[in-house]
């Protein structure tokens, strides 16, 4: 049988076009290659407990009901209810640098006063840059690249104030260092600042069982442990994939996720020079699980954005891990009707891609356990000592993010150029997800929803 | 289908599309865009799912006839007259 499409990674980009697509009769079949959905968000099971592979927050949080914003567009547009989702708001987060705190919660009101309380000079460049960001229509596909820095410097002069609200920003959706565009700012600053944070009780894996049910229930294929080997091109078109077991399968668009220097390596193995380049932004995470709650020990944010240096440098670091700065994240300190099953810690920071890579299996381990340690250290200024109450400890790192995934160097935001209108050199093969631009969890959802609509749906 | 049956029939889809919405106190003279939260995207999907279920091609110049309730009912009339309603 020939498929209408076939997408490659049952990632959230991934399954939300397959879900579009099977929604309007289409036939679709997702391949993915690792033995379980999710991508760079899955879960797994680890001496008999749960784990989410990334899920900090689902950033664009919205009341169950809400008309409009993102969040209802993609449930929308998937068909999915609300309670599918299952969202719990944040309690409250912070952007920590040294002498000055911003606290957020999901009214933006608290961060608005806390600015003008902390940065009494800055508060009117403040409003005429949140004008700036309420006219910025960041979502047209045919869009320019201007440095958000440079429109930032515009209004605000203080560079510490700078610094604070691109932390946040920058770790949970930039594939540049030290700046970003300023629509991806954009997106980035609606979707943490004026909208929020969200958590499923469940974790992610809520959100994934329910969109492959659905996929599925709508008459969409899913076929796990199926890498795609090579993308068959006839006459300048896809054509069909090759899996890694020699399998063909034919179809008449091919949409992929696994990222675009990955994907044209799937239609052309010797390397052509034009190839775009991955991204290097990385990150090591540390996940602790306690005998108590954060809260217990008097940690009561949810997430803490932290950045103990002069400057913040968002970059690959120039050491393993880069212990200036981080995320320190509870995913128990949201607003749920009962506690979950234990308490958990997790400790994000930038990381060298090439040294976790590189190392030999031996000292992998080594190396990991050493760096935990050192991690959870240096948050210690942020968070109260909770070294007594760990129970179980993970961590991962480039090295993992790139095994699951199959994105090079273990990137999580995909490569610094992306490609927004979702088309390659390739007629009838497209982009979705990380490489397409549209970051994190929902802007993931959205991209891979916006681009079967633009072209796969006809 | 007649012109009231073809009316359920929209109003079940927008129904799908944009389940948060109370329809109960919809204005049929009213352009939709005025009484709900339609973007370009949920627009797109009303033709859609009007395809899906019956299998009717509506051209995108033609899309202006979707504005209100009452030219949706109008437009579709003669197009579905003969069809009947999907189970
Ligand atoms: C540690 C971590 C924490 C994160 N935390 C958050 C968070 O708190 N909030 C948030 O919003 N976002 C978070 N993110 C980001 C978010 O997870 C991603 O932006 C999003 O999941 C990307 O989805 P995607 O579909 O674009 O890509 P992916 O999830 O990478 O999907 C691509 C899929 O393609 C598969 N694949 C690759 N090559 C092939 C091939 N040749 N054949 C078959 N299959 C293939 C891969 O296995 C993968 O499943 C986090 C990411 C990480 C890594």
């Amino acid at each position: 049988m020939k498929y209408d499409t076939v997408i490659i990674g049952a990632g959230m980009s991934g399954l939300s076009a397959g879900v579009r697509l099977a929604y309007f009769e289409k036939s679709v079949c997702i391949l993915e290659r690792h033995t379980t959905i999710g991508g760079l968000n899955s879960f797994y099971r680890l001496r008999d407990r749960n784990y989410d592979v990334g899920l900090h927050a689902i950033t664009n949080y919205a009341e169950p009901g809400t008309k409009a914003g993102p969040l209802s567009k993609l449930l929308r547009q998937l068909r999915m209810r609300w309670e599918d989702f299952d969202l719990r708001p944040q309690l409250q987060s912070k952007v920590a640098f040294p002498g000055c705190v911003l606290n957020f919660t999901n009214d933006f009101n608290c961060l608005l006063n806390g600015i003008a309380e902390a940065f009494p000079k800055q508060i009117d460049g403040f409003c005429r840059l949140l004008e700036k960001i309420n006219e910025h229509d960041a979502l047209d596909l045919n869009r320019k690249s201007v440095s958000a820095r440079k429109v930032l410097s515009e209004h605000i002069s203080d560079p510490v104030l700078i610094d604070m609200l691109f932390c946040p920003l920058m770790f949970y959706g930039s594939a540049t260092p030290r700046d970003m565009d300023f629509s991806q700012f954009v997106i980035m600053f609606k979707s943490i600042f004026y909208e929020g944070f969200g958590r499923p009780f469940d974790g992610i894996r809520r959100i994934l069982k329910q969109l492959v049910r659905h996929f599925k229930s709508l008459g969409g294929h899913l076929k796990l442990r199926a890498g795609v080997q090579e993308i068959v091109q006839r006459n300048g078109q896809a054509n069909s994939v090759i899996l890694d077991d020699g399998t063909e399968i034919e179809a008449k668009n091919v949409l992929s996720s696994a990222g675009a220097a990955e994907t044209m390596r799937m239609v052309d193995p010797t390397q052509p020079v034009s190839r775009p380049s991955p991204g290097n932004i990385s990150f090591v995470e540390s996940i602790s699980v306690l005998d108590c709650e954060p809260s217990d020990l008097g940690h009561n944010e949810t997430i803490v954005f932290f950045n103990d240096a002069d400057k913040f440098h968002y970059e690959r670091p120039n050491a393993p891990v880069d212990l200036r700065s981080g995320i320190i994240c509870s995913p128990n300190n949201f607003d749920y009707s009962r506690p979950l099953e234990d308490g958990r810690v997790r400790i994000t920071a930038l990381a060298d891609p090439e040294y976790w890579i590189s190392l030999s299996e031996e000292d992998y381990q080594l190396r990991k356990m050493e760096w935990n340690d050192r991690i959870i250290e240096v948050a210690m200024n942020h968070i109260p000592d909770f070294r007594g109450h760990v129970l179980d400890t993970d961590v991962f790192t480039p090295r993992t993010i790139r095994r699951f995934t199959g994105h090079d160097n273990g990137c999580v935001y995909g490569a610094p150029r992306k490609f927004v209108d979702g088309q390659t050199s390739v007629d009838n093969l497209y982009l979705c997800g990380t490489d397409q631009g549209f970051l994190g969890i929902v802007g993931a959802m959205l991209s891979g929803i916006t681009i079967a609509n633009r072209y796969l749906l006809k | 289908m007649t012109g009231e049956e073809i009316r359920q029939v929209v109003l079940d889809i927008l129904e799908r599309i944009a389940p948060d919405e109370d329809l109960s106190g919809l204005d049929d003279a009213m352009a939709f865009r005025e009484q709900m939260e339609l973007d370009s995207m949920d627009f797109l999907d009303i033709v859609m799912e009007l395809r899906k279920a019956y299998r009717i091609q509506i051209p995108e110049d033609e899309y202006e006839h979707l504005t209100t309730m009452a030219t949706t009912v109008a437009y579709l009339e003669p197009r579905l007259k003969d069809v009947p309603v999907a189970g």
